[in-house]
């Protein structure tokens, strides 16, 4: 059964998560984290959250990870700031799936 | 258009007739599928990036309020007063379908309702804060990947739909009418050539 989430990032920006009973692991360069996502998809994790500027690096792992149920990998900003790779993939979903972007084009 | 090779015969004919009643009926159904697919996934991927931009709004709050209480104390009084957390979270998992395909159902259940897991002696009010607002995130957190997953699968799945539409549409079915045409002058023709030869036996003997 797949039921725990995890976090990956480098350890200061996401070390906060640990007090809410998420899972951290510790990742600064792009191999580290591509690694990471690899082991977690095959453990028992249903929910995957990235820094950000660790999912940049790595859009293939991502981009396979996206094709099964579990685990669902979600990019988060991890500073102040979003570097707005979240919402790209959003928008990367609806021109996928309609053709153009009709949802942030207003 | 390239016919089929197929042998014109009337059984043939048949056969590629019914076929092609089967494509029409399924071309039709699936076009509908898809404007039913494309019409909720707009609805969730609206859903999409509203959710994201609140989770996107409160996370920088919270880690904000998280890198403070480790300048205001000393940071390893911080890590070390949230490293052994009092909570740990899990998640119930199960798979719903959406226009048949399985999108993953996930909610959250806690064990404990206690939020704090350091004593407040050494730390300042600005970990509380991030911790409190962490905790009310993660809940929009789970929330969240669960409609990404749905949003990226159902698009997946619309991509798909188009191609099998599209097959059946420019390739399947021009085909098929264009062999059952075929078919159908060569029979003709084979016909005439026939009533003609009939003719021409009965001329030859009746002189």
């Amino acid at each position: 059964m797949v039921n725990k989430i995890a976090v990956i990032g480098d350890k200061d920006s996401v070390l906060a998560f640990k007090s809410v009973g998420v899972e951290v692991f510790d990742a600064t360069t792009a191999e580290q984290a591509q690694d990471l996502v690899k082991k977690l998809s095959q453990g028992q994790y249903a929910v995957v959250l990235i820094a950000e500027t660790l999912a940049v690096q790595i859009p293939e792992t991502l981009a396979k990870a996206k094709t099964r149920a579990f685990p669902a990998v979600v990019p988060i900003p991890t500073t102040a700031q979003s570097n707005g790779f979240g919402m790209q993939g959003i928008k990367a979903d609806v021109e996928k799936a309609i053709g153009v972007d009709i949802i942030f084009n207003k | 258009m390239a016919r089929l090779n197929v042998n014109p015969t009337r059984m043939e004919m048949k056969r590629l007739q019914s076929r092609l009643k089967t494509a029409t009926r399924g071309h039709k159904l699936l076009k509908d599928k898809t404007d039913e697919m494309v019409r909720r996934f707009i609805s969730i991927a609206q859903q999409n990036k509203r959710l994201r931009e609140e989770v996107e709004q409160d996370l920088a709050n919270a880690m904000g309020s998280f890198a403070q209480a480790r300048t205001q104390a000393d940071s390893r009084i911080v890590d070390e007063a949230i490293c052994m957390p009092s909570r740990s979270v899990t998640l119930q998992c199960s798979k719903r379908k959406v226009m048949g395909i399985d999108v993953p159902q996930i909610e959250i259940s806690d064990t404990s309702t206690q939020l704090y897991p350091y004593s407040f002696l050494s730390v300042t009010s600005r970990l509380d804060d991030s911790v409190r607002g962490l905790n009310s995130v993660l809940a929009k957190l789970i929330r969240l990947a669960e409609v990404e997953k749905t949003c990226n699968m159902l698009a997946d799945e619309i991509e798909r739909n188009k191609r099998r539409v599209n097959a059946l549409e420019n390739i399947m079915i021009p085909q098929l009418t264009e062999t059952i045409r075929y078919i159908k002058m060569k029979l003709d023709e084979s016909e005439r050539s026939a009533t003609v030869r009939l003719m021409k036996v009965k001329d030859i003997i009746n002189n």
